[in-house]
């Protein structure tokens, strides 16, 4: 290459050896869209890794036992109590180990964001469509990071093996067991026999510490590389297609921005780590399965299924000598299963329903899918009555209600909820959509009172900018799903009829009353209709200036 | 009765007269008279004796729970109704002094308004006329009486028994009241209270009547130096300050998330936000 002349000698040296120079030629121009909603799944990114280091930092004092001692630590208010192992270590990483509690303070704060970012990051995701195909294998290995990184933080609630911790473990042991056959010996296996016994947190932190965070690091690994193999996908504008990215290169605009992003995340984690306290186990006092604690709640982004088994009713049967808890079978194993895999299959129920086979580069504003936006709508009132339910004893105490009224509002509102939420959401998109469609043919109201020599009355009105109007015409008419002849040229009745039928009427509610973006025809007959009826000045065009960079898709 | 024959000894007097017709009668007034006179002799005597300021209080709290207390628990504490067949207020004969002092000092009786349960707030009544409801109670039948200040000082309470409180707190007390004292919710409209800003007598109290949901912890369940532990436990708790920064009210991991999401995701995204709006203007400086 003759570009290596130029190279200091270090990067020489290691071009001639790695060959960098030809992947960073390629990588550090790479090109990538700016908008903020661009930088939540960064947020989970930079957690993970504050997650890592803060981790490690607790593995040099943290023992996984379950041995019996004596605290003879500085807290004086458990002074002399018997305890686990894990937990009077955990109480010395607090009150003896230097930094130990911003350290374990830094760890729970960045528990909660790294799951809190992915969850925002996948509502972007949703929302805008970013999903459609090529991505759609993309948005299953963020589901699985998901789902991995709430397990994780789920083992590592466990760990401490305190009153809380070990309420939490206990009510796991109960939705294990109620699982029909499997129950029991699912529950001996992870447990080593009954429950609590002196294994888990042994088990738990093999698993907390090295398996899930190995297969997140890989997820990680493949998800960039998806984003950098697929290209970002970008919000429609002037000179955005889907045939090509308008942004900033990696190097140095996203180096920066993404590095520095990465201290700003350091840094108000550990600000929280320092000023928030977070989960104080010295209070909870050690694991005892004869006490238990009001308030037991699990971290928040367990509190939809806490939710979900405290909102259902007490049922279960008995026959032939089995007890089947349904009050734990259908809201512990059957409805969040559900709904997860729901969510997770979302991308491939879309695109059959729409059967759309295209690629999509070019995102969606929410108001232009009113279908889909009313199901994330409906989506996110579901999980929040659940996640309501989970917190409903502080609910009741702190806005002076019963507990049995808040629990019997949950019981109808987690159905009725979702079904209001969906048809407000729709309703509210296809309106905003009518308002584009209006300024978009009418342009805007000026305010502005014309009076014409005859002494007729009109408001001027002034088209949007030609920047405003591509981007909102920039995407796709909606069309429904053809269901096909009856019968082909030969009379034969085409296969699979009923489906096909079932696919177009949902196809048909799918994209029902959402406003298709106007034909040129129809912008050019309001705007004429409009030159006709008043006068219309066309005000300077906004001076915004443009210096990004295109590159094309290849 | 008057001796016939002198010269007879009592015991032989009363042997040879066993049979008298009318010795059963002789038998049952010797027996009223005895249990009459021990009567006098013990249970007014003692309350004449004890003096007569005890008496003057008893009348003092017979009239304020009068004016304050009999619309709902009946002129002489039996209980009354709400005139819709609903109890209005429970009797109170036999609650003791105790109860009284632990439903008036925490300002919960007399209560503004029946519901799931009376509130704590500030107490109506001055010390002093306390003690006359509280003897005025006490008087009507026997029951716990107001402990004393030995009982429930955990002024010199040593950190083994603060930690023995701690364990006794976590296996009676948590379940219901949270595990920092701050309470929480029971059915219907009921909770448990905050512990915190309780005084020890009151708690001492709380566990000795067992106050609307709470169950009774009677000195023969929970012995008195338990109790004491107990509150040793959670004045400790109280004058404990956060080591961690703010406590987030110790309510647990509800809270947490509340603010993880609120301060946390909400200060990230308000920095994306920034960032993603700062790129552009300060990269089209540069290239100028």
């Amino acid at each position: 290459m003759s570009t290596n002349t130029e190279f200091p000698g270090p990067v020489k040296w290691v071009d001639d050896r790695l060959g960098i120079a030809k992947i960073g030629k390629k990588n550090l121009r790479k090109v990538f869209p700016d908008h903020w909603s661009f930088m939540l799944g960064e947020i989970a990114l930079y957690s993970f890794i504050i997650l890592i280091l803060t981790g490690t930092f607790l593995t040099f004092w943290f023992k996984p036992s379950m041995a019996e001692v004596e605290y003879q630590g500085s807290y004086s208010l458990l002074k002399g109590l018997h305890m686990s192992e894990a937990y009077a270590s955990t109480l010395d990483i607090t009150f003896d180990v230097r930094g130990g509690l911003l350290m374990r303070q830094i760890h729970h704060w960045a528990a909660v964001l790294f799951i809190a970012a992915m969850m925002v990051h996948l509502l972007r995701m949703f929302f805008t469509g970013a999903f459609r195909k090529p991505r759609e294998l993309n948005w299953l290995i963020g589901f699985g990071m998901l789902f991995l990184g709430i397990i994780e933080g789920f083992l590592g609630y466990g760990l401490p093996d305190d009153l809380l911790s070990g309420t939490g473990l206990r009510i796991t042991n109960g939705m294990i067991q109620a699982s029909p056959v499997v129950g029991t010996y699912m529950n001996f296996f992870i447990f080593g026999g009954e429950f609590p016994g002196d294994d888990f947190v042994a088990r738990f932190f093999i698993v907390h510490v090295l398996l899930i965070p190995g297969i997140i690091l890989a997820l990680v690994t493949a998800h960039l590389f998806l984003v950098v193999y697929h290209k970002h996908t970008q919000y429609a504008g002037p000179g955005r297609t889907q045939k090509n990215v308008v942004g900033y290169p990696l190097f140095p605009v996203y180096t920066a921005k993404a590095g520095g992003f990465f201290f700003v995340v350091f840094g108000i984690t550990a600000l929280m780590g320092a000023l928030m306290q977070i989960n104080p186990v010295w209070l909870y006092g050690p694991y005892n399965p004869a006490e238990v604690t009001a308030g037991a709640q699990p971290d928040w982004y367990m509190g939809w299924l806490e939710g979900s088994v405290r909102i259902f009713p007490g049922f279960e049967s008995h026959f032939w000598g089995i007890t089947l808890s349904w009050n734990l079978i259908i809201p512990a194993l059957i409805v969040p299963p559900a709904f997860v895999t729901l969510v997770a299959l979302y991308p491939f129920i879309e695109g059959w329903i729409t059967g759309d086979k295209r690629e999509h580069h070019l995102l969606d504003r929410p108001r232009d899918v009113p279908t889909r936006t009313g199901i994330g709508v409906a989506f996110i009132t579901f999980y929040a009555m659940l996640w309501i339910g989970g917190g409903n004893d502080l609910i009741a105490t702190h806005f002076n209600l019963s507990l049995n009224h808040v629990t019997w509002f949950l019981r109808f509102a987690v159905i009725l909820g979702p079904i209001l939420g969906f048809w407000i959401a729709r309703r509210w998109a296809i309106s905003l959509q009518r308002a584009d469609q209006e300024r978009l043919l009418h342009g805007l109201e000026t305010g502005v009172i014309m009076r014409s020599p005859e002494g007729k009355y009109t408001e001027k009105h002034q088209p949007i900018s030609t920047y405003e109007a591509y981007s909102i015409t920039a995407r796709d008419r909606l069309v429904p799903h053809e269901i096909g002849p009856e019968t082909d040229e030969n009379g034969v009745r085409a296969p699979r009829r009923a489906l096909h039928k079932a696919r177009a009427a949902l196809s048909r509610f799918y994209y029902a009353d959402a406003v298709q973006k106007p034909t040129t025809q129809e912008i050019e007959e309001a705007h004429e209709h409009a030159h006709d009826a008043d006068e219309i000045h066309e005000l300077t065009e906004d001076t915004e200036t443009y210096r990004e960079v295109t590159s094309d898709r290849s | 009765m008057s001796e016939k024959r002198p010269s007879l000894s009592p015991a032989r007097f009363l042997s040879a007269r066993r049979r008298h017709r009318s010795a059963g009668l002789v038998v049952l007034l010797f027996g009223l008279l005895a249990v009459g006179s021990a009567y006098a002799a013990f249970a007014p005597d003692n309350a004449v004796a004890d003096n007569s300021a005890q008496s003057q209080q008893i009348e003092e709290g017979k009239k304020l729970f009068a004016v304050g207390c009999s619309s709902c628990h009946g002129l002489n504490a039996e209980g009354g109704g709400n005139g819709e067949g609903k109890m209005a207020g429970p009797s109170l004969i036999g609650v003791g002094a105790a109860a009284v002092d632990f439903q008036v000092g925490t300002g919960r009786m007399p209560a503004m308004q029946p519901g799931a349960q009376i509130p704590r707030k500030a107490p109506a009544y001055s010390e002093e006329e306390i003690e006359a409801l509280a003897a005025y109670v006490a008087s009507l039948a026997p029951g716990p009486s107001v402990p004393g200040s030995e009982s429930y000082d955990v002024s010199k309470a040593t950190d083994e028994q603060v930690t023995r409180g701690g364990e006794l707190f976590r296996t009676n007390c948590t379940a219901c009241h949270n595990f920092a004292g701050r309470g929480g919710a029971l059915p219907n409209g009921k909770y448990a209270p905050s512990l915190m800003g309780v005084s020890e007598k009151h708690i001492y109290e709380a566990m000795l009547t067992g106050p609307q949901q709470m169950p009774v912890f009677s000195d023969q369940v929970m012995q008195p130096e338990d109790k004491r532990d107990i509150i040793a436990y959670l004045k400790a708790l109280e004058t404990q300050k956060d080591p961690g920064g703010f406590g987030l009210g110790r309510l647990g991991p509800v809270s947490e998330g509340l603010w993880g999401w609120f301060v946390g995701i909400g200060l990230l995204v308000a920095v994306a936000v920034w960032i993603g709006a700062k790129g552009v203007k300060a990269k089209g400086a540069k290239a100028e």
